[in-house]
């Protein structure tokens, strides 16, 4: 059962930090002019850190089984 | 050329090979051989959540919002993040429960109540018209601007059709021709769909491909890929303004916020979500792919959408063409009439995926949780004699779909011109995000009662109806618009959109605050204030302790009546056919270890309870507790007895556990009194030890003295220069026993903690060299060659004088007793270095074994043969200066090696670090 609960607060804690990175302020220091390999600022943040996001998720989904 | 036959035959054949899957699935599922058994597919068929609102709305919303459109994809990832917590549990409770669907899962949990699946039915067929009506408007949409090729013209320009031509009543029907072959075709005891998963899971893959298609087109194909896409908008001073779009165009972040928890809320608890997730899941372990592959997906439809709506306003800057057509209407200005077609099918796809699951799903509420219900408890039905009753059940079904879908294209027909294909969806959104108090509430706390959760329901269901259906049916014209811009009666407090004068939010948020205070104001104070019944009692200990039972036995042990085996079977049969009633006894028997059909099985509560479940799968919570009362004589069971047996167990636990912690306190104290024990005895031993040894050290020089008194006493003619020699031993034994009675009472003072100490900072070199000088004398008179290497400086340390005086001398005159009878040498060594000041004292004597190194400082032990050796000393000097150097806070040791000599050793710290230690 602890791996289950562990698991499972490792789950909160990325839920928590997505809402950190997808809200104010973090979102409004990238909410700046200006391009990333062409792509405006932020929208190359939001994927990027969508991304990263689904990727740490995806560690945690698949780990200890 | 794209006729509109080619278009209709094409739909047609898609249509066709859906059912072609469906059909496939469904036998490979009949054969054990189930293709859905895969955390592929089961994530693919989440993805009904991307329904044409995505594949047309995303890009009409990032046309004038920029990013605005993402919390909608954004907000389920969080929320998907949670569902190893979240879901998982609802899964296991429904799984044991045999929950047929959301309003099964509400009811259920608040004791079983046909009342609140039905409110839970209502709330959600009324909420979630909007957004079968939106499905049905983009279909027929996309038809209209597909069969203009090559011409872009918008449907609105063309006018309302007349009723038997309008696309969006042709599609409605096939789709709910197409929805009753697909999910009413027989009864599943656990509502089980495989057919329709598989389909929905390649209808996912198909509305991916081909918005991928159209992005990769408008991208790389009408442009040079991302960069030059965005350099060219950027060059557009009407679109430069959306390339940093928080603060301009898409509003506040309060809109981004409310609208990431209205899809948290979405992704959960819209009807077809819980249907694919929790429904027709097969396996809990699905859920560890399903965790990042959907969420991936949804990255994956959204790549494209701003490069689409950015490439669109670049395209037709003149506003003549609907941004919500963007993804259609861009292949066509190419003239790519093949990819135009793929769009089609891909939004085809997405809206009947959405349209096929969601009625399905709500289908199933209506019947076990609305219809069914109310049929039976009208006596004058006599439902309860009926023979079979399946066939009833499933043409309520399809009478439930067919109603739905018509509705939906009503509220089409009614209000869906005036409001963009996002706005529709988010209504529905808002509608169901009123479920999130009852169910998490339901899950996780106890205290959630069914008052409280049909209170939370009908206030939060009100404020959404007050707020955004009224709007919405006055904007179409159906009400007066007077009601918007003054308020009913004219009183400007109650303004649908400003309710209570809250001002200068997006209608969505303004709706969500007001209905989610009513709706968990409600629920919260209700429940606290209103005691639950037993059932209720049970129900929520069921759910929100589902991982502490097992099986379904977990709801038999709140059973108790009679019962007769013949009427549970003739029960089950009449809804699920004798085939299923045969096995579902035939389960339970083989369970029991008998063999059914069989005498031998009692009606306890076990097979009740299974019979019920059972029942449930089929007509749902509610309708099947109401049959199984029909048929058993049922005692209730008073809400402090559902106490007691809850009580029961907790308290076992809590006694064992309390057992336990008081076991290992008392190992704990024993064993602790066990090494006082050892320690007393070891001190009594040492005790004893101390004075033998004291006692044997006394009278060595007493009995010396003692025998040459005696010869001077007898002898009084003894010679001069003898009688000298005698006294001059005598003199010589008894400053040996002061010495020895003075340090005994040294050590005794300085153990019981009573000598004074007079510190003072001292300096170590003065203190060795005077010492050295001192015993000059007795250095020549042993023919002994001292090296001493001082420095020329050293730190003070704090110390008391005298007895640092007293541990050189000691450590000396040690030195002089071992070293080398014929050429001794001893060396004198002062160090300073981090901190601290070593002295070493070394000797060439015969050094000291490695087994008595440790002991040399112990009392009274005196290193080397005790039988043939003459005692040098006391045997408590080193034990006295060790005392004293670890009471400045220093260390003393002594290396050697035998034949080698020996190396007495102490360290004090340095005056800083020395004060330091002590403050």
């Amino acid at each position: 059962m602890s791996d289950f609960e562990s698991k499972g607060q490792r789950f909160i804690s990325l839920c928590m930090l997505g809402i950190l990175l997808f809200n104010y302020p973090i979102l409004a220091l990238f909410n700046v002019s200006g391009t990333v390999f062409g792509v405006p600022v932020l929208y190359a943040y939001i994927f990027i850190a969508w991304v990263a996001l689904i990727v740490l998720m995806a560690l945690v989904a698949e780990s200890n089984d | 050329m794209l006729h509109g036959t080619v278009i209709i035959l094409t739909s047609f054949a898609y249509l066709g090979l859906l059912f072609a899957i469906a059909y496939y699935a469904d036998k490979r599922a009949d054969a054990g051989r189930s293709v859905i058994a895969s955390p592929y597919i089961y994530s693919l068929s989440l993805a009904v959540y991307a329904t044409a609102w995505t594949f047309y709305g995303s890009v009409g919303r990032a046309a004038s919002d920029g990013v605005g459109f993402l919390p909608i994809y954004i907000g389920p990832t969080l929320m998907i993040a949670l569902w190893w917590v979240v879901l998982r549990k609802i899964l296991r409770i429904s799984k044991q429960n045999r929950i047929t669907s959301l309003a099964d899962f509400i009811a259920s949990r608040y004791g079983k109540s046909a009342l609140l699946g039905g409110l839970v039915t209502i709330i959600a067929v009324i909420g979630i018209l909007p957004y079968i009506s939106l499905q049905l408007k983009a279909v027929s949409n996309s038809f209209t601007i597909l069969v203009q090729y090559p011409e872009i013209i918008m449907p609105t320009q063309i006018g309302a059709a007349p009723l038997r031509q309008d696309t969006a009543l042709w599609v409605a029907l096939i789709l709910a021709a197409f929805t009753i072959a697909f999910g009413t075709r027989h009864l599943d005891a656990a509502e089980h769909h495989p057919g329709m998963v598989a389909a929905i899971a390649f209808e996912s893959l198909v509305k991916l491909l081909a918005f991928l298609a159209v992005g990769v087109f408008v991208t790389f194909g009408i442009y040079n890929g991302f960069g030059d896409l965005f350099a060219r908008a950027a060059a557009e001073p009407k679109l430069r303004a959306m390339l940093t779009p928080l603060e301009g165009v898409a509003g506040s972040y309060a809109n981004w916020v409310w609208l990431t928890i209205l899809s948290m809320m979405a992704i959960m608890f819209l009807p077809r979500q819980f249907q694919i997730a929790v429904i027709e899941n097969v396996d809990e372990k699905h859920l560890n792919k399903a965790i990042w592959l959907f969420p991936l997906y949804m990255v994956a439809i959204n790549v494209f959408v701003l490069p689409i709506a950015f490439g669109g306003l670049l395209r037709f800057p003149d506003g003549g063409v609907d941004a919500d057509a963007f993804v259609l209407t861009l292949p066509m200005a190419e003239k790519r009439e093949l990819l135009a077609l793929l769009v089609f099918i891909g939004g085809l796809s997405a809206a009947t995926g959405m349209v096929i699951v969601e009625t399905i799903a709500l289908s199933t509420m209506v019947c076990n949780d609305l219809v069914m219900p109310l049929l039976l408890r009208m006596r004058s039905l006599k439902l309860n004699q009926r023979r079979d009753l399946t066939g009833l059940l499933l043409g309520i079904r399809r009478g439930a779909i067919v109603l739905i879908i018509l509705l939906g294209y009503l509220y089409f027909r009614l209000a869906g011109e005036a409001y963009a294909l996002v706005s529709i969806g988010l209504i529905s959104f808002a509608a169901v995000a009123q479920f999130a108090p009852a169910i998490l509430g339901g899950i996780f706390w106890k205290g959630g009662t069914r008052a409280g959760a049909l209170c939370g329901l009908l206030a939060g269901f009100a404020v959404w109806f007050y707020t955004l259906l009224l709007p919405a049916l006055a904007r179409s014209g159906w009400l007066p618009i007077g009601l918007l811009e003054h308020g009913p009666f004219g009183i400007e407090l109650l303004k649908p959109l400003q309710l209570f004068g809250l001002s200068g939010l997006d209608q969505i948020n303004h709706a969500m605050i007001w209905s989610m205070i009513a709706n968990i104001g409600a629920y919260v104070g209700v429940s606290l204030s209103v005691s639950p019944s037993a059932d209720e009692h049970r129900q929520a200990s069921l759910f929100v302790d589902v991982f502490k039972q097992t099986g379904e036995s977990g709801g038999a042990r709140f059973w108790r009546g009679t019962a007769s085996v013949p009427d549970l079977y003739s029960l089950l049969a009449r809804f699920l056919g004798s085939a299923a009633a045969d096995g579902a006894f035939g389960e339970y028997a083989s369970a029991k270890g008998e063999r059914w059909p069989s005498d031998r099985l009692v009606a306890d509560a076990g097979l009740v309870h299974h019979v019920e479940v059972q029942l449930a799968g089929a007509i749902g919570a509610a309708s099947a507790r109401i049959m199984v009362a029909s048929v058993v004589k049922e005692e209730a069971l008073t809400i402090n007895e559902v106490r007691e047996i809850l009580d029961e167990a907790s308290q076992v636990v809590a006694y064992s556990h309390r057992l336990e912690q008081k076991s290992s306190e008392l190992e704990a104290a024993t064993s602790e009194l066990r090494a006082a024990n050892e320690r007393l005895k070891e001190l009594d031993r040492l005790k004893d030890d101390f004075v033998s040894t004291v006692t044997h050290e006394l009278r060595t020089p007493l009995t010396s003295i003692r025998a040459f008194t005696d010869i001077l006493l007898d002898h009084p003619d003894v010679e001069l220069e003898t009688r000298k020699k005698f006294l001059g031993i005598i003199t010589k034994e008894t400053e040996r026993l002061t010495r020895l009675i003075n340090q005994v009472l040294d050590l005794a003072k300085i153990e019981s903690g009573k000598a004074e100490w007079i510190e003072s900072p001292i300096d170590l070199k003065e203190v060795i060299s005077d010492t050295l000088a001192a015993m000059g004398p007795l250095f020549r008179e042993n023919k002994i060659t001292l090296e001493a290497r001082l420095p020329e400086r050293v730190s003070p340390v704090n110390a008391d004088l005298d007895r640092m005086i007293q541990v050189m001398l000691n450590l000396l005159s040690n030195a002089v007793k071992f070293c080398d009878r014929s050429n001794g040498r001893i060396g004198v060594a002062l160090l300073e270095y981090d901190g601290c000041l070593r002295v070493d004292v070394r000797d060439n004597g015969r050094g000291i074994s490695l087994e008595d190194q440790a002991a040399v400082f112990n009392k009274f032990r005196q290193v080397g043969d005790t039988l043939t050796d003459k005692p040098h000393g006391s045997g408590l000097g080193l034990h006295i200066s060790r005392q004293i150097v670890e009471h400045f806070g220093g260390r003393m040791w002594v290396e050697s090696e035998l034949g080698g000599g020996a190396c007495f050793s102490f360290t004090l710290p340095a005056g800083a670090a020395a004060g330091k230690r002590r403050a």
